[in-house]
């Protein structure tokens, strides 16, 4: 059915609808459409794009699903659920269902190991993180309207605070030689900016365990921006969405026990976004969560969160598993193991062919350094890598500009969301990649050519390998046929 | 604890969340709470409120549980466990296609096949209210108006205007033809926006009509979009309710009208559903838009990511409404049980004097109370819907929440209880009905 559209037409939508705050025609999504049009598949498609641009969580299925299994009533579906059915399918009052909202508190708090408590009464629903950060921008910025938020963050945030409620997003610029901690200078630097600039600052995003570093934040520099946001008398929102991901030393450190334990500030300043759709592996069930300490939020983001509530379907299975709190114990422990050998498994892959990555204790991917990769030290050199590493290497990571990192040569690599044996192609391409690259770079080549030879070079061993391979018979599986292979 | 600083100054939240215009403290939501505080059970608290003021459709889920009885397995997560998994990681905005083309064919059963739907243009919300404050945000900027025909769902103020910054123009409409919509009430609209420098984007119905419980004729759609296309303005066409029209032949959809003038200036045209009324689930959140302007279906989408259907929640309605002898014989028998309960009340009212509008589709019915008003006026209304409540303890919805210009008209729902419950609320107002009676012969 097609209907042709005219170009009056276009005119006729809303100003939000034709520009270009959807935030789709960032790079981040580019390599997702590369991925899209050629998956990587073990049999069907070998040679595919591997997905490591999306940060998913599958490790843990094999235990979620044996649960579901053995607790049918936790489905209004089955035979033992069905006699729910009714009064679950007409709730539908916006404080959502009351056992649903306790589940959820007490899984908050056993992830922050009970250092603190949440009442349930705090809890609001919302459509994912996505609709619980739109939800606190429109409840607490006006239009023009400015948060700081330190770089590199998640490229979702753009479109999700600023999109439809007409907020901006001010950069707190952190740097790879202090490990890209937020420091005291550089929020009152980002401060003073937007007071130069005019600009009304009315709150701070913070990520905790951060996207797309995978680091956790000390309590230092958690106290220092608590006391910073109480002084200026401006929001904080925090997203611990990647709070159950910690898998190794430094522990995760809540906002909730700063303010708790460490340094006193009206309360009424703190809110928290939580999801379940990255610790626990259902970005599908859309079940985000907001927990504000201001109770003038709660009372306003519950009103607004009619427009994305949780399906009472949804809110009756996640409060029957989460209240079985051994089995979450269980899958907090587990997942957690399983991201630590992941995790482990690709960083000294790397280490290997002298690929550093961000130490990091957290998170579905880590931030990968090809920094001395880069023909020069910019974000056109780092786009040119980039397309190589989608196009060539066939893998989709993302790039640091997407994440609006301030220095060029770091990406972020998602390992969560594929099983074992990908993992091994992946490194493998990796290795085959970087060699290739580290030959391009020997000390005897002078620099000046360096840049350009780098991609000549690997581009002229792929034709070589055409050349090489049209003479032959080979099976599409033999790793012979991968136009990177130019080992030795 | 931290120690609590009364000093601090305390923070500005924004303007859209100082405003009221979420609506909560219309008299529409303030019987609500007098239902929560006194709700009545027929064994534990006989003589609490009884709630005729939500519209929910409880006629017909012996037919939800009667397939889920036979289909479990197909509901829950597929036919595999392994499938839960794809299902929990399935966050595409697109929905499950399997689902949306469920949503397409039921939507074309509903119509009796009078009228295609294509599964590529239907854009899942998490509900109509969803839906309805997306399509706002896509129409209209901040400053412009809707015009939207009284009297209209309460809820609409909060949908279409508190985070749109949208406003409403009402399209008054009154009982002297029965509160159908006409050119002349249109374009007076249009012309009062027009002098007050606010620019019009569209015209949104809702059809069947919310209070009304009626469906729009056929040559009243014809104008209504004959109107849009003059203006060069959208047309939003709310059918919500369209499920639940008593005779399927009677109810006319803009889809039907848009398909009879072989899709002409169909661009801007978006049809607003959801299943929470038809199917009886409004805890789901299954709502949808379908436009016939591909920039809309595109950007919708794209939008729709801030309140997009659970995935578990998409396969069990994906599952359900493939079945098309399941949803033949739901819609049939729906509609069956709607029109039964309607005449129930309808007949129960008038044998106690009380007239309503002739409706034909919905969960409730359009009384006329104005002879019982002290004045034609607002504050009278307000009055005897305050006695009403507290002293029939019935909660109704007062014309005025809805906008109706006429004072007098209350919206009274009769699917969301048994018939019993309903029995002992016409007896109520046969109470209340008589005592008034004999009020009125003592003050002659």
């Amino acid at each position: 059915m097609e209907f042709s559209l005219k170009n009056e037409q276009q005119q006729l939508l809303s100003k939000m609808a034709t520009n270009d705050g959807h935030g789709e025609n960032s790079p981040y999504f580019d390599g997702w459409k590369a991925y899209d049009s050629d998956p990587y598949h073990p049999t069907r498609n070998p040679n595919g794009v591997i997905q490591m641009g999306l940060a998913e969580n599958q490790l843990c299925f094999d235990l979620i699903e044996e649960w579901v299994l053995n607790n049918p009533e936790a489905s209004i579906c089955t035979a033992e659920g069905a006699n729910k059915f009714m009064e679950v399918a007409i709730y539908q009052d916006y404080h959502g269902l009351p056992e649903f909202r306790n589940a959820v508190a007490r899984f908050m708090e056993k992830v922050r190991g009970d250092r603190v408590k949440f009442d349930p009464n705090r809890i609001v629903m919302s459509g994912g993180a996505t609709g619980a950060h739109e939800t606190l921008a429109f409840c607490l910025a006006d239009p023009e309207d400015a948060f700081l938020v330190p770089t590199p963050y998640y490229p979702g945030f753009d479109r999700d605070l600023r999109w439809r409620t007409g907020m901006q997003l001010l950069p707190i610029v952190c740097r790879s030689s202090n490990d890209f901690k937020v420091t005291k200078e550089s929020m009152e630097a980002a401060y003073q900016k937007a007071q130069e600039a005019n600009i009304r600052v009315k709150g701070f995003l913070l990520n905790n365990p951060s996207n797309p570093l995978g680091t956790v934040l000390d309590r230092e520099t958690l106290i220092d921006i608590v006391t910073f946001i109480n002084d200026k008398n401006i929001h904080l929102i925090c997203d611990e969405i990647y709070s159950a991901t910690v898998f190794s030393q430094p522990e995760f450190i809540s906002i909730s026990e700063i303010i708790e334990h460490d340094v006193q500030c009206n309360r009424d300043l703190i809110h928290l976004v939580y999801s379940l759709s990255k610790d626990l592996g259902f970005p599908g069930f859309r079940v985000g969560i907001l927990y504000s300490y201001n109770d003038a939020v709660v009372s306003c983001a519950r009103k607004m969160s009619s427009f994305g509530l949780v399906s009472t379907q949804t809110q009756h299975l996640i409060a029957s598993m989460l209240s079985d709190e051994a089995f979450m114990d269980k899958i907090i422990s587990t997942s957690s193991e399983r991201l630590a050998a992941r995790h482990g498994l690709f960083t000294r892959g790397l280490a290997q062919v002298g690929i550093g990555t961000l130490k990091s204790s957290a998170g579905l991917y880590f931030w990968m350094d090809l920094r001395r990769l880069l023909r020069e030290s910019t974000f056109e050199a780092e786009m040119e890598l980039w397309r190589i590493i989608i196009h060539e290497v066939k893998l989709n990571v993302s790039p640091g500009l997407s994440f609006h990192c301030s220095e060029p040569g770091w990406f972020r690599v998602c390992f969560a969301n594929m099983d074992d044996e990908s993992v091994r192609v992946a490194l493998r391409r990796i290795h085959k990649f970087v060699l290739v690259q580290g030959k391009a770079t020997e000390p005897t080549t002078p620099k000046s050519r360096c840049g350009s030879s780098k991609l000549q070079l690997s581009l002229s061993f792929r034709r070589l390998d055409e050349r090489v391979m049209g003479s032959h018979m080979m099976s599409p599986h033999s790793p012979m046929a991968s136009p990177l292979v130019r080992a030795t | 604890m931290g120690v609590e600083f009364e000093q601090q100054p305390s923070v500005e939240l924004s303007k859209v969340a100082v405003s009221d215009t979420h609506g909560e403290d219309s008299p529409y939501f303030a019987g609500w709470k007098a239902y929560d505080e006194d709700p009545y059970d027929e064994s534990r608290n006989p003589s609490g409120v009884i709630q005729m003021g939500l519209a929910e459709n409880q006629v017909s889920f012996d037919l939800l549980e009667e397939y889920l009885e036979k289909h479990s397995e197909a509901a829950s997560f597929g036919n595999k466990i392994s499938s839960f998994r794809e299902n929990a990681l399935f966050q595409d905005y697109h929905g499950l296609q399997s689902f949306r083309k469920a949503m397409a064919s039921f939507m074309e059963q509903i119509r009796g096949g009078r009228a295609k739907f294509d599964p590529d243009r239907v854009v899942i919300t998490a509900g109509a209210t969803a839906a309805n404050e997306l399509v706002t945000f896509i129409l209209a900027n901040p400053g412009d108006a809707l015009l939207v025909p009284t009297p209209y769902y309460p809820g609409f103020d909060r949908d279409l205007r508190w985070r749109t910054g949208v406003n409403i123009v009402p399209v008054h409409c009154d009982s002297s033809n029965n509160f159908q919509i006409t050119i002349q009430a249109l374009e007076a609209a249009y012309a009062d926006a027009v002098s007050k420098n606010i620019k019009v984007r569209g015209v949104l119905i809702t059809n069947p009509s919310n209070p009304l419980g009626a469906t729009i004729q056929r040559s009243v759609l014809e104008d209504i979009l004959d109107f849009v296309i003059s203006k060069n303005i959208h047309l939003v066409s709310d059918e919500i309710y369209s499920g639940s029209a008593f005779f399927s032949g009677e109810f006319v959809s803009i889809a039907e009208v848009l398909e009879a003038r072989n899709y002409q200036d169909s661009e801007r045209v978006h049809i607003v559903y959801s299943l929470s009324k038809d199917l009886g689930l409004p805890g789901f959140r299954v709502g949808t838009i379908y436009s016939y302007n591909d920039k809309v279906v595109t950007t919708a989408r794209r939008m729709s990511s801030f309140t997009l259907i659970s995935s578990q929640t998409q396969q069990l309605l994906a599952s359900m409404l493939s079945d098309k002898d399941f949803t033949e014989k739901y819609i049939r028998i729906n509609r069956e049980r709607l029109k039964n309960r309607y005449h129930m009340i309808i007949d129960g009212l008038r044998n106690r004097g009380i007239e309503c509008l002739e409706g034909n589709a919905g969960l409730f019915c359009w009384m006329n109370l104005s002879p019982l008003l002290k004045e034609r006026k607002k504050e009278s209304e307000l009055a005897l819907w305050k006695s009403i409540l507290y002293e029939v303890k019935l909660n109704i919805s007062p014309g005025s929440s809805c906008h109706c210009s006429e004072p007098g008209w209350f919206r009274v729902c009769f699917a969301n209880m048994t018939e019993r419950t309903l029995e002992i609320a016409l007896q109520r107002i046969h109470d209340f009905m008589e005592i008034k009676k004999e009020n009125d012969v003592q003050q002659q």
